[in-house]
């Protein structure tokens, strides 16, 4: 009884150890994704420094799946830059192209008028009700860099979430039964 | 150790790095690119030139627009996005810029062109003060790369100026 006893209990303590180290580095991942993502936010300036291209307005520049990397600074607002904004009463960001702008001698606030490359006409039907201009407070940031397909990955998570269970579920496993 | 989905996992890390690494050197290599482009752009009539009823000054023109932007393709380059916006002063706005016309340039073999267009956006003014205003037109350009970094520049082509009266 004594043997068995001890092979159990060194079974027991080995497990709690194992487990206690993966716990550990498996928090350590998820803690650098958030050190990374945040680190991200303070040198950009902007709230989502990442965004995923999710329509084809801004074909054949930006396909669906394509991810833009956003730098928001104090810089005026020009045309041509692409920007993201926000409208009110919309959840989903727009990425698209700005066509004019008026920058007011005296209070320095801007009106920015934009268009997706693709679309036949502005953005003004996008816009919320009655509103033809945006100001500084809608835009998220400007893109400054461009990396194709990467943005796939999230499409088809969110798209299709059994996938993203499967996946969870398979990466747990692997770290519950791995052995090193 | 050395089972299956150690070696698979090791491998992909191995080809994402390449892959981040090959797509870093791609965007780098565009520095080595010290475009010259040249336009060139000449207003060739003031079609109508009115005031709408909210108030705001209306022009409508017909423009030549010639450019040669060879220069700024590179292998890394996907297409340029040209437009050329006429830009101006008011006692209200420090800067006003209205984009007229655009383009999708998606190749080096059409990016030498010479076109004659009336404006493809319409030139609205917040108020009415386009009466004998002069203003630049500035042919912009936006380079998108196949991946990395964007770059933008323009050449401003200034002397414009717009009549006294409607027409």
């Amino acid at each position: 009884m004594g043997w068995i006893g001890e092979q159990i209990d060194s079974i027991k303590s080995l497990n709690f150890r194992q487990v206690l180290t993966q716990a550990v580095s498996l928090g350590m991942i998820v803690t650098s994704a958030l050190i990374i993502w945040k680190g991200l936010m303070c040198i950009t300036g902007s709230e989502s420094p990442v965004v995923v291209v999710l329509s084809g307005s801004m074909e054949p520049g930006f396909k669906r799946g394509d991810i833009l990397f956003l730098h928001m600074s104090k810089d005026p607002i020009r045309a041509g830059e692409i920007v993201v904004f926000n409208v009110d009463g919309r959840e989903i960001p727009i990425v698209h192209r700005v066509i004019k702008v008026h920058e007011h001698q005296d209070t320095g606030e801007v009106d920015v008028l934009t268009k997706g490359d693709n679309n036949f006409g502005d953005d003004r039907l996008l816009y919320a009700h009655g509103q033809l201009w945006l100001h500084r407070h809608h835009i998220m940031g400007r893109a400054v860099g461009f990396l194709p397909y990467v943005g796939w990955v999230t499409i088809i998570m969110t798209e299709k979430p059994i996938i993203k269970f499967i996946l969870i579920g398979a990466l747990g496993l692997l770290v519950i039964t791995s052995k090193e | 150790m050395h089972s299956l989905g150690y070696r698979v996992n090791a491998l992909l890390a191995f080809a994402v790095t390449i892959l981040a690494l090959i797509c870093g050197i791609a965007s780098f290599s565009d520095n080595f690119n010290s475009p010259s482009p040249s336009a060139e752009v000449q207003v060739l009539n003031i079609n109508r030139f009115r005031k709408k009823l909210t108030g705001d000054d209306e022009v409508s023109l017909t423009l030549n627009i010639s450019a040669n932007l060879e220069s700024l393709f590179t292998w890394n380059t996907k297409q340029v996005f040209v437009f050329l916006a006429a830009e101006y002063e008011t006692p209200n706005n420090a800067l006003n810029q209205v984009s007229l016309w655009d383009s999708i340039i998606p190749s080096k073999e059409r990016a030498r062109f010479s076109i004659e267009t009336t404006n493809k956006y319409r030139f609205i003014d917040q108020g009415s003060n386009l009466r004998g205003k002069d203003f630049n037109l500035t042919m912009h350009w936006h380079v998108m790369p196949k991946t990395g970094k964007m770059f933008a520049d323009n050449l401003v082509i200034s002397g414009f100026r717009l009549p006294e009266a409607y027409r």
